[in-house]
């Protein structure tokens, strides 16, 4: 069996990735997307992983809950971006400033 | 009987000002004179049982304040002290208001003065027969605030608010000083009623203040602060400038005020408190110098003064200067006997000289009189009798008080235990009797005796005044040829058992005795030397009458005439350097630099500009991008974290847990 600490090291590697994905991203919105799912998957993981480990299932349950809402985010989020689009006709993060302070 | 004596002003005052439209000018004036009348005829039968069949009355009537230790209640001491100092300012009153309806006719708001007049007098008989000191802080206030109004009766002219206000503030000073000494009072006797104050005084002679590590003897203390407080109110040297601007009040109110009366206030407060004060030398020889310099000053500035009644005001500061002079010799009762005589003949020389004021159709300067003798006999007479009176003339009644003053100082430099200041306060004393008789015959000459200066004019139309006027006059220059006379027994006589307990005088400061056996040169000098002023003023004024201006091209005697007409610079003085320095520090220190400056900075500007100065930085935080507010959270996130793992070691859980404990506990203690 996997050691409890290697998955931990992955998950925590994706998800500090994943962070990284939405920071240092400034162009494209989709790529910011996909990195939330990638932390969401990270979660996920965790999750599975410790539930193996503790042998206990209600973290499998948690897995589940979290992947149907991470569906529902990113169909939202998708819709957002289309009517964003629809609008601006661009999808570049630099030039989505227009509510300044 | 007693208390209508005092209440009976009040009760005028309170009708004449409230219902004076319905009285009218003369029903106010009628009324307000019978009143004081009546007051004056109740005194005198107040006389004849206290002083003279030796009766001391204390009527208590009821709480005033009453707070754990402390108790002040309304209260009426009527015993020597209080009878002389009655018939003193009923007598002055009663005729000051039969004058005063005379001289006041054609002002328009007669009701409102006689008022004044009434509550002033009522606020003085309060001062008087008070048994407590708060009680005689209360008349001390009142006829301060009385003074102000009536100073500012023709609130009309700028020159009488000023005084008016210069009056009061100055007063102010010493107001303060006398409230310093009522609480110091309270805080050594734990009372504040005279019979207790007195008869504990022996007992506190060794209590001591601690004062910043210094020791300071409570009585001295005490008694200083009430001197001071009677610095102000009878205008001895250094408080004293408002007393000649006083005078740009109606000559009555200064006949009544700032000659017999108001001005007395501290003098009395002086004899009033002597079973105090003796107990305390430094205080007495403070007393001593102070009045010695004010009697030279008033004397001496007196003599070059232009304005009529400005010279009888200094007349009236030499004279408090005498009886405070005496009081510091522990004679005291010749200062009250100085007092009462002073009273009589001041008041009619201030009486005499709004006669001729308002004969010269308001004209005030000396060196536009002239010549009135042919034209007011009476009036001059009057003066006359005044000016010898003042001077001390043989016979007259300020001969028996000043000259038994001036024997008195000179006796005290033989004591074992005299200094120079003695020396000194005993020939100032003398020698302001020089100056006094000086400025009187020289106001006597300016006035009636020299060719006139006055238009042709005002001076066809000068005329002695109507009855009411007059009558007052020749009443007191009777009390002015008599009263000394006939109650200098009665008073100072060897012996006298008038005073009864009023007065304490330490055996060891008395002179009296000695005082009757002085040389004979010694007896001779004041008589001599008044003898010489007049003589001196005659002569200038006869064979050099245009000596005033020879005079001033000896460069030296004109820079003397300049100091002596300029006050010796005095309101000069306060003006430049106190005044004005007390104004720039309130101006440039508590006004731009704490007031608009500093707390502006840290209060309501400081604020707001700060928040308008950082208003673009703050709302720059806010750029709009998604990656920015990202990078807040996990930077928010990350301090949070860092913190926790700092704080979360072995003593910080310590810490954090007694903290809540601490809460914990105060909530319950507080539920």
């Amino acid at each position: 069996m996997i050691s409890q600490i290697y998955c931990i090291y992955t998950t925590l590697s994706l998800f500090l990735l994943a962070l990284l994905g939405i920071f240092l991203n400034q162009k494209n919105i989709l790529i910011m997307l996909m990195a939330l799912e990638i932390m969401f998957l990270a979660m996920s993981f965790n999750f599975i992983s410790t539930s193996i480990y503790l042998d206990d299932v209600i973290g499998q349950l948690f897995a589940l809950l979290i992947l149907t809402v991470a569906a529902a985010e990113s169909s939202v989020g998708l819709a957002i971006l289309v009517v964003y689009y629809r609008i601006r006709n661009t999808i570049t993060v630099e030039l989505m400033n227009i509510t300044k302070g | 009987m007693y208390l209508l004596i005092v209440f009976l002003p009040l009760i005028g005052s309170l009708s004449c000002g409230l219902f004076g439209r319905f009285l009218g000018q003369y029903g106010s004036s009628i009324l307000s004179t019978l009143i004081v009348f009546i007051s004056f005829i109740l005194s005198t039968l107040a006389f004849f049982e206290i002083g003279l069949s030796n009766t001391i009355c204390l009527l208590p009537l009821s709480d005033w304040i009453s707070s754990g230790v402390l108790k002040i209640n309304w209260g009426f001491l009527f015993d020597s002290l209080t009878c002389v100092m009655l018939i003193v300012v009923t007598t002055i009153s009663t005729l000051v208001h039969m004058y005063s309806s005379k001289y006041m006719e054609s002002d328009p708001h007669v009701p409102r003065f006689m008022s004044y007049l009434q509550i002033f007098t009522f606020f003085m008989l309060v001062l008087i027969t008070s048994d407590n000191l708060i009680q005689l802080f209360l008349g001390w206030e009142g006829v301060g605030l009385s003074s102000y109004l009536l100073i500012n009766f023709w609130h009309t002219r700028y020159w009488a608010n000023q005084s008016a206000l210069k009056a009061l503030l100055v007063n102010r000073v010493g107001d303060f000083m006398i409230s310093l000494g009522i609480l110091g009072t309270f805080y050594v006797f734990r009372s504040l009623d005279f019979h207790t104050i007195f008869s504990l005084v022996p007992l506190m002679d060794f209590h001591y203040f601690n004062i910043c590590t210094y020791k300071v003897h409570s009585l001295t203390l005490i008694s200083l602060l009430l001197f001071l407080g009677a610095v102000g109110k009878s205008a001895q040297l250094g408080l004293h400038t408002w007393l000649p601007d006083a005078m740009e009040g109606p000559t009555p109110v200064s006949a009544l005020i700032h000659a017999a009366t108001m001005v007395t206030a501290g003098v009395f407060l002086l004899i009033r408190f002597s079973p105090l004060i003796e107990y305390t030398p430094p205080v007495l020889k403070l007393m001593l110098i102070f009045g010695a310099l004010t009697a030279f000053f008033g004397s001496v500035v007196g003599v070059f003064q232009n304005d009529l009644k400005k010279i009888i005001a200094y007349s009236t500061c030499s004279q408090l200067g005498y009886m405070v002079f005496c009081c510091g010799l522990s004679n005291y009762s010749v200062g009250i006997f100085h007092l009462s005589n002073h009273a009589f003949f001041k008041a009619l020389l201030f009486l005499c000289a709004g006669s001729i004021i308002h004969a010269l159709n308001d004209e005030q300067d000396l060196r536009r009189m002239g010549a009135l003798l042919k034209l007011m006999p009476l009036t001059y007479s009057m003066m006359l009798i005044g000016s010898l009176a003042l001077a001390g003339f043989p016979f007259l009644t300020g001969f028996y008080s000043k000259d038994l003053i001036i024997e008195l100082a000179q006796i005290v430099r033989y004591n074992e235990n005299s200094t120079d200041i003695y020396f000194m306060a005993a020939w100032l004393g003398t020698l302001s009797v020089f100056f006094t008789a000086f400025y009187s015959f020289r106001l006597l000459y300016l006035t009636f005796l020299n060719s006139t200066e006055s238009p042709r004019i005002i001076f066809f139309k000068v005329h002695e005044s109507h009855w009411f006027m007059t009558i007052p006059l020749m009443i007191l220059g009777i009390g002015s040829l008599f009263v000394g006379y006939l109650t200098k027994d009665l008073f100072v006589g060897l012996g006298t058992s008038f005073w009864g307990n009023s007065i304490y005088t330490n055996p060891l400061h008395s002179s009296f005795l000695e005082a009757e056996y002085i040389s004979i040169h010694l007896k001779w000098l004041p008589a001599f030397f008044s003898l010489l002023g007049a003589l001196l003023a005659s002569y200038l004024n006869i064979t050099l009458n245009s000596f005033y201006v020879y005079g001033s091209f000896f460069p030296n005697f004109r820079y003397l005439l300049f100091l002596l007409n300029k006050k010796w610079y005095w309101d000069y003085l306060f003006n430049k350097v106190l005044v004005r320095s007390i104004l720039n520090f309130g101006y440039l220190v508590s006004f731009k630099t704490f007031d608009r400056g500093f707390i502006e900075l840290v209060g309501p500007y400081g604020v707001s500009r700060n928040i308008k100065k950082n208003r673009p930085k703050s709302s720059s935080l806010q750029s709009g991008q998604i990656t920015h507010y990202l990078f807040f959270m996990l930077v928010g996130i990350l301090s949070i974290s860092t913190f926790l793992l700092w704080s979360f070691n072995y003593f910080n859980v310590k810490l954090i847990i007694s903290f809540f404990n601490f809460i914990h506990i105060n909530l319950n203690k507080s539920l």
